[in-house]
């Protein structure tokens, strides 16, 4: 008998369906991935087996746990059983402690809560459950907090909550997805490592083809609340049948068609040289110097025209800190930066005619922008860097052109930004930075927040508009694949430092740097389906 | 927690010496020569001049300020004009009176408002919290004299449970004074219980929607439990900052309850000092109401540091 069996699952939420006629299972000791992109209700299921559900929610089917149906079971009983026989690691470690408890008492507070051990009981089994995970004693004391952590390690804290009674069933809802590669490895690991140990059944809800791949047993595809494909991973790789089984699978491994830069010859566009970028750090002592950390430690690179330069590294590597260098947002303890031969800063002040031949797209599609301007006033923004901008019906071409350019219709204008879904927000992003004609286009992280298919066709979009309009970029990101997929020459940065650098394919086939093939090798990998 | 707290209170001195500098000068700039404002344009020349002889008003102004700042360290606040007695003692008097009348407020406000705010929050858009969320509304909004003398109305001249105002002294015995400082203090909590209602509501609901709440939520905690363990500790920070506000209200604000209640309390002092141009009690009593709220908050900064870890800054 499968640990875990949902059979005809279907739940509505104020009468809208979420889920219909979703069934699986998963086994003891295996893993079970589930795949889908926002909204294909990969969660809802978790959180229906959780019963942790939003008010207003119908649930039918069976759910059944080693033979009971949880969907019987009252809300006390419930409590029992979670944390209990199911425990549940989530997708943002940053925010899923809570800040003012010690790690310790937070691990402990699992075991007392289902009265399985004495309060110094639970506080030892606490230490171990830490141990396991990877935060020896030495260096993570029970009394630290949460804040006191960084990500995967706090990751690390939320997994030993979950596993401290040893359940029956893991659910592990993205729980990789807001770490590093390095990061997201080991955790992966752990994962794995935990499940053997304890016998446990894993549920592993991604949007990563690659990172189920090297994990899942069997896996399961979701498309707007219903199971299109599941089987064992290793036929199912091979095997696919569904036709969005093929076109998550697509667009995962997706190469834009572009055309290369080394065709045009080598005519530098962004120079930067020697710059350094330093912060200074809290006074330690009332009359001692403060101290700095140096974000960005003596970069120099130079995009050529036309070009698409990559730059990965890891959070902290100081990407992002060069990015705002870049854009005049921050000012450069050393070094120079030059656009088109002119520096950008002169004087402490950004030079608004060469500032506007720059523009960025960040990675929130939600977040950057004013959510009670029109659209049309949105991807007007950048206008104030012109001496004089368009007005009247110049004005109304201006926009209708750009965002025509990144396939958008003219009458979007008039809407505001909440009525557009993700993918399309990152257009009118793009279309912002198009509109007053800039050389270089610098692309932060601008395709990380976007469902696979999603993140296929604007990675399309962009190589279509670098073609179009000869646009150089600078592509900065975490994810490897992407990376690769769309660039010409690669940096990779470490600690602030640039540690390697050169053609991409080289880089990616041949990397010299220790972190480079660290970094690759960390990146979890589809399997070749030729 | 030390360096925080040592920093805490360098804010403290310093907002102090401002606020001593600030009341200092405002009243110096009021126009014209203060014994000839405290004594009237009637006055006689000799009568100022003797007047300024005894406000120290001959020395330079430097000089003056020093008197006043270093007297205030040693307890000695002046002779009030008005009154003819020294003004601590004058202080002294009432602030038995405001303090425990602020006190009583405040604890019965908090008293009822952390009770009305976690049950409207647990049970959001019920009959109960949207019930309880329009009662705190009307709370809001009734002036707090007009409360204050609908109360009297009730309990002293209807019911005859208490008296409609004064205050018989704390020699009259304990009893007696918590008696006539009752009224009062429900006057004065009531519409601040409503604020604050209000806010531990919002922000309990604000932390209900936290990651941590869910997690704690699987680990097995019932929604109660996760409630009071994880998210009324992350809630309070706001809330605190409200009370820390409230208190200074409640002590230095008190004017209009204690003239409806003819309460022999700090605001009632101000007042009449004001009206009686007593400028050296009005600066004085500012400068310990200033004292008081500094001091309130900066409890209420150490009280940030014991709730949230992430203050504390690093052991």
């Amino acid at each position: 008998m499968a640990l875990l069996s949902i059979e005809n699952l279907n739940l509505s939420i104020h009468g809208i369906d979420i889920l219909r006629d979703v069934s699986m299972s998963v086994e003891a000791g295996k893993v079970l991935g589930v795949i889908g992109e926002s909204g294909s209700g990969k969660s809802m299921t978790a959180n229906a087996v959780m019963q942790l559900l939003p008010n207003g929610t119908d649930c039918s089917g069976t759910i059944l746990l080693e033979g009971q149906n949880l969907l019987d079971l009252h809300e006390g009983q419930m409590n029992r059983l979670r944390g209990k026989d199911i425990g549940m690691v989530f997708q943002e470690p940053m925010t899923a402690l809570n800040p003012v408890k010690t790690i310790g008492a937070q691990v402990a507070e699992t075991l007392l809560i289902h009265k399985a051990a004495s309060k110094p009981e639970a506080l030892r089994i606490a230490r171990e459950t830490l141990n396991r995970v990877g935060l020896p004693e030495d260096r993570f004391p029970m009394s630290r907090y949460p804040h006191e952590l960084s990500g995967g390690q706090r990751q690390r804290v939320v997994i030993a909550m979950a596993i401290a009674l040893k359940p029956k069933l893991l659910i592990a809802d993205e729980p990789t997805t807001a770490l590093d590669v390095t990061t997201q490895a080991q955790i992966l690991r752990l994962l794995k490592r935990l499940i053997q140990e304890d016998d446990m059944g894993l549920i592993l809800i991604t949007h990563d083809l690659a990172v189920v791949s090297d994990m899942a047993d069997d896996m399961v595809i979701m498309q707007n609340g219903v199971v299109v494909e599941q089987g064992p991973a290793a036929t199912l790789y091979r095997d696919m049948q569904h036709p969005y089984t093929k076109a998550l699978f697509e667009a995962s491994s997706h190469i834009p068609d572009r055309d290369y830069a080394d065709e045009r010859g080598a005519d530098p566009l962004l120079e930067v040289r020697n710059v350094i970028r330093d912060y200074t750090l809290p006074r330690t002592k009332l009359f001692a110097a403060p101290g700095y950390f140096r974000a960005v430690n003596d970069v120099s690179f130079v995009i050529n025209r036309g070009e698409s330069l990559g730059l990965v590294g890891e959070s902290g590597c100081g990407k992002s800190t060069l990015t705002r260098a870049l854009l005049g947002l921050e000012p450069v303890q050393s070094g120079d930066i030059l656009f088109d031969g002119d520096p950008v800063v002169k004087n402490g002040l950004v030079v608004p005619d060469i500032r506007r031949k720059m523009q960025v797209v960040f990675q929130d599609p939600y977040g950057s922008f004013n959510p009670r301007h029109k659209v049309s006033r949105l991807i007007t923004e950048p206008y104030h860097l012109l001496p004089s901008s368009p007005t009247g019906a110049d004005r109304d071409r201006a926009i209708a052109e750009a965002l025509e350019s990144v396939d958008m219709p003219a009458s979007a204008a008039e809407k505001y930004i909440h009525e557009f879904s993700g993918g399309q927000r990152q257009r009118i992003a793009i279309a912002r930075a198009l509109i007053i004609r800039p050389e270089l286009i610098i692309l932060d992280e601008a395709v990380s927040a976007l469902d696979v298919s999603v993140r296929a066709q604007v990675l399309d979009l962009l190589s279509d508009l670098s073609d179009r309009f000869g646009l150089t970029y600078l592509f900065i990101s975490h994810d490897l694949s992407v990376v690769r997929a769309i660039t010409d020459r690669v940096l990779v940065m470490k600690s602030g430092k640039v540690v390697e650098r050169g053609a991409t394919e080289d880089v990616f086939e041949n990397p010299q740097h220790a972190y480079t093939k660290t970094l690759i090798d960390a990146a979890p990998q589809l399997p070749d389906v030729a | 927690m030390l360096r925080y707290s040592l920093k805490r209170f360098l804010s403290l001195l310093i907002s102090l010496l401002v606020a001593s500098i600030v009341i200092f000068v405002v009243i110096e700039i009021v126009p014209g020569d203060p014994a000839t404002y405290m004594l009237g344009i009637n006055a006689q020349e000799d009568t100022i001049a003797a007047l300024r002889e005894e406000l120290g008003l001959n020395a330079s102004k430097l000089e003056r300020y020093w008197n006043w700042l270093s007297g205030m360290m040693v307890g000695d606040f002046g002779t009030s004009y008005t009154y003819r007695s020294p003004v601590n003692e004058l202080i002294g008097d009432r602030i038995w009176v405001s303090l425990p009348l602020a006190l009583i407020a405040l604890t019965l406000s908090t008293a009822i408002a952390f009770p009305i705010g976690i049950i409207a929050a647990s049970r959001r858009g019920s009959v109960t919290d949207m019930s309880v969320m329009g009662a705190t509304q009307l709370g809001v909004a009734i002036p707090n004299f007009w409360f204050a003398m609908i109360l009297v109305l009730i309990f002293a001249i209807n019911l005859r449970w208490f008296a409609s105002g004064g205050f018989p002294g704390w020699d009259e015995g304990v009893f007696a004074g918590l008696k006539a400082l009752t009224l009062p203090a429900i006057a004065l909590a009531l519409p601040q219980a409503s604020i604050l209602a209000r806010v531990m509501r919002t922000s309990l609901l604000d932390t209900l929607s936290e990651d941590f709440v869910r997690t704690a939520r699987a680990k097995g905690l019932s929604k109660a439990k996760a409630l009071r363990r994880h998210a009324l500790r992350n809630a309070l920070i706001p809330v605190l900052t409200i009370i820390g506000l409230q208190f200074s209200f409640m002590l230095a604000g008190a004017i209009i309850i204690e003239n409806v209640f003819y309460l022999p309390g700090l605001g009632r002092l101000i007042f009449q000092s004001i009206s009686q141009r007593d400028l050296i009690v009005v600066e004085s009593v500012v400068m310990l109401l200033v004292f008081a709220v500094v001091l309130v908050n900066f409890f209420v900064d150490l009280t940030y540091a014991l709730v949230d870890p992430r203050l504390r800054g690093r052991q």
